[in-house]
């Protein structure tokens, strides 16, 4: 049978990656060789689309001689997919499990590592407000990218979301409505910045950076299934190390950590949240 | 009717099958009538509401002997088990070992996509991957098809005059050629074939 060559797709092979990922860490530092090889490269279908370029070379020429496009890469490359109380059952476990914990404490210290635009701090927030412990809260929201963060701290979300996060609101089965917490401004949902004036908005890349803090709980939640295993017995070792003893840490509804070195330092909380708690140093 | 021709000196390593509206039943009689042990890895992505995490996969099991897992990210992939993408996670073949999942954004307004994950199949396993396409109303699956063939891997889709929605077969087959076009009972003789097939292989 006779194949036409197809020129709708593009094939990328494992070789122009690394070569793409080695250019990055020579020129800029960032550390992208060990992400889940999976998705990466249809990230990086998605900006060769995006930009109409033919060819990875085409891509690594353009990364290497334009740094603004570079900056512009790494917001197209990583994960920014968020949503106020996603999974509305992992915040009822927060409030029934995690909570009463941290209540007991004169302050304690939260981690939103690789926080993207800002809508699971704000979450977070409504709740420990309404447990009335956010004033005791000292809390650290990161991310590898500069232009979310800006986002983040702007506790400003499009009101297209509006109807879907009020409908997870009512699923957590909390007090009251989503609406008490902000008002609508340019087209915006203006989030109450009471709720985000305990939080530090920090660039930090778990992939490079070193533990710079220790904390009580540690929000880490669908960022470790972009990395492959390695890096990510590397990232639950840093934060293994950024937790007190006895501290927790969250992951997404579908991570794990039990095929990881760490393993056994942790105990499980909720399973089925994946709320896993420090044992041992 | 005689499938001795195609599978002639092939050898497969996984099936991936995507399915949408229709595909339910469909996919249940296929999982029920399924031969155990089944040699190899399945793969499936059915569009399902996001919000609803469990019930589907128990649903499934009902009447299926293979084991069916939802799989955490990682997950080391077995012969033998079909493997459902989560509620609101792409699912991808990280490797021939090795499932990844991802929340980027939706894929022909899925998430899981069917797209998302033919194409990280096609291009872990290449020509040894069988992949069937249900009855469906978008049009979900018909890049991915079109990967797995230029990769030279085997085209199902499910007889159309068999779907209660063709869109997504016919968008398949306008998108790249199909190698069989097949009846439920038809992929379930097909499947106990390639079962058989392997595992003479192994032996």
């Amino acid at each position: 049978m006779f194949n036409r060559p197809d020129e709708e797709i593009i094939q990328i092979e494992l070789e122009e990656i690394t070569k793409l990922t080695d250019a990055i860490f020579t020129k800029y530092g960032y550390d992208f060789s060990n992400y889940a090889i999976s998705s990466f490269k249809r990230r990086i279908l998605m900006v060769l689309k995006k930009y109409g370029l033919k060819s990875v070379d085409k891509l690594i020429q353009k990364i290497l001689f334009e740094p603004a496009f570079f900056e512009q890469f790494v917001l197209d490359i990583t994960v920014n997919t968020t949503e106020m109380f996603r999974d509305p059952t992992f915040y009822k476990a927060l409030k029934h499990q995690v909570v009463p914990v941290l209540a007991t404490k004169p302050e304690f210290n939260v981690w939103h590592a690789a926080c993207s635009t800002g809508e699971e701090v704000i979450s977070l927030a409504i709740l420990l407000d309404q447990e009335g412990i956010l004033n005791k809260a000292k809390i650290y929201a990161t991310d590898i990218n500069h232009v979310v963060l800006q986002k983040a701290a702007s506790a400003a979300f499009p009101v297209r979301n509006l109807d879907f996060y009020h409908e997870n609101y009512a699923k957590t089965e909390f007090p009251g409505q989503l609406s008490d917490y902000y008002t609508i401004e340019n087209g915006t949902m203006q989030f109450d910045k009471r709720l985000i004036q305990n939080v530090k908005f920090k660039h930090h890349d778990l992939a490079r950076d070193v533990h710079f803090y220790k904390f009580d709980l540690i929000l880490c939640r669908n960022v470790m299934i972009y990395f492959n295993q390695e890096l990510q017995n590397r990232v639950f070792e840093l934060l293994h190390n950024s937790l007190f003893m006895n501290g927790f840490l969250c992951l997404g509804a579908k991570e794990s950590l039990i095929w990881c070195k760490i393993a056994d330092k942790f105990e499980t909380v909720n399973s089925h949240e994946k709320i896993f708690r420090k044992i041992k140093a | 009717m005689n499938f001795e021709a195609i599978l002639k000196e092939r050898k497969f390593e996984a099936i991936v099958i995507g399915g949408s509206a229709g595909s339910f039943s469909i996919i249940t009689q296929i999982l029920t009538e399924l031969p155990q042990p089944f040699a190899l890895p399945i793969f499936m992505c059915l569009h399902r509401l996001k919000d609803k995490r469990e019930g589907f996969k128990e649903a499934l099991e009902i009447k299926s002997k293979i084991k069916i897992e939802e799989p955490d990210d990682k997950t080391m992939i077995q012969p033998n088990i079909a493997y459902l993408a989560p509620a609101n996670y792409h699912m991808l073949i990280e490797n021939k070992n090795i499932i990844a999942l991802s929340i980027t954004e939706l894929v022909q307004f899925s998430r899981p996509s069917i797209d998302v994950l033919f194409e990280s199949a096609a291009d872990v396993y290449r020509d040894q991957l069988v992949a069937i396409l249900l009855s469906g109303a978008n049009r979900d699956g018909a890049d991915g098809m079109k990967t797995i063939k230029s990769k030279g891997g085997l085209t199902i889709i499910q007889d159309l005059s068999t779907c209660s929605m063709t869109t997504m077969p016919e968008a398949a087959s306008k998108s790249t050629s199909i190698d069989l076009q097949l009846k439920p009972n038809e992929i379930s003789d097909f499947l106990k074939i390639i079962n058989h097939l392997t595992f003479n292989e192994v032996l």
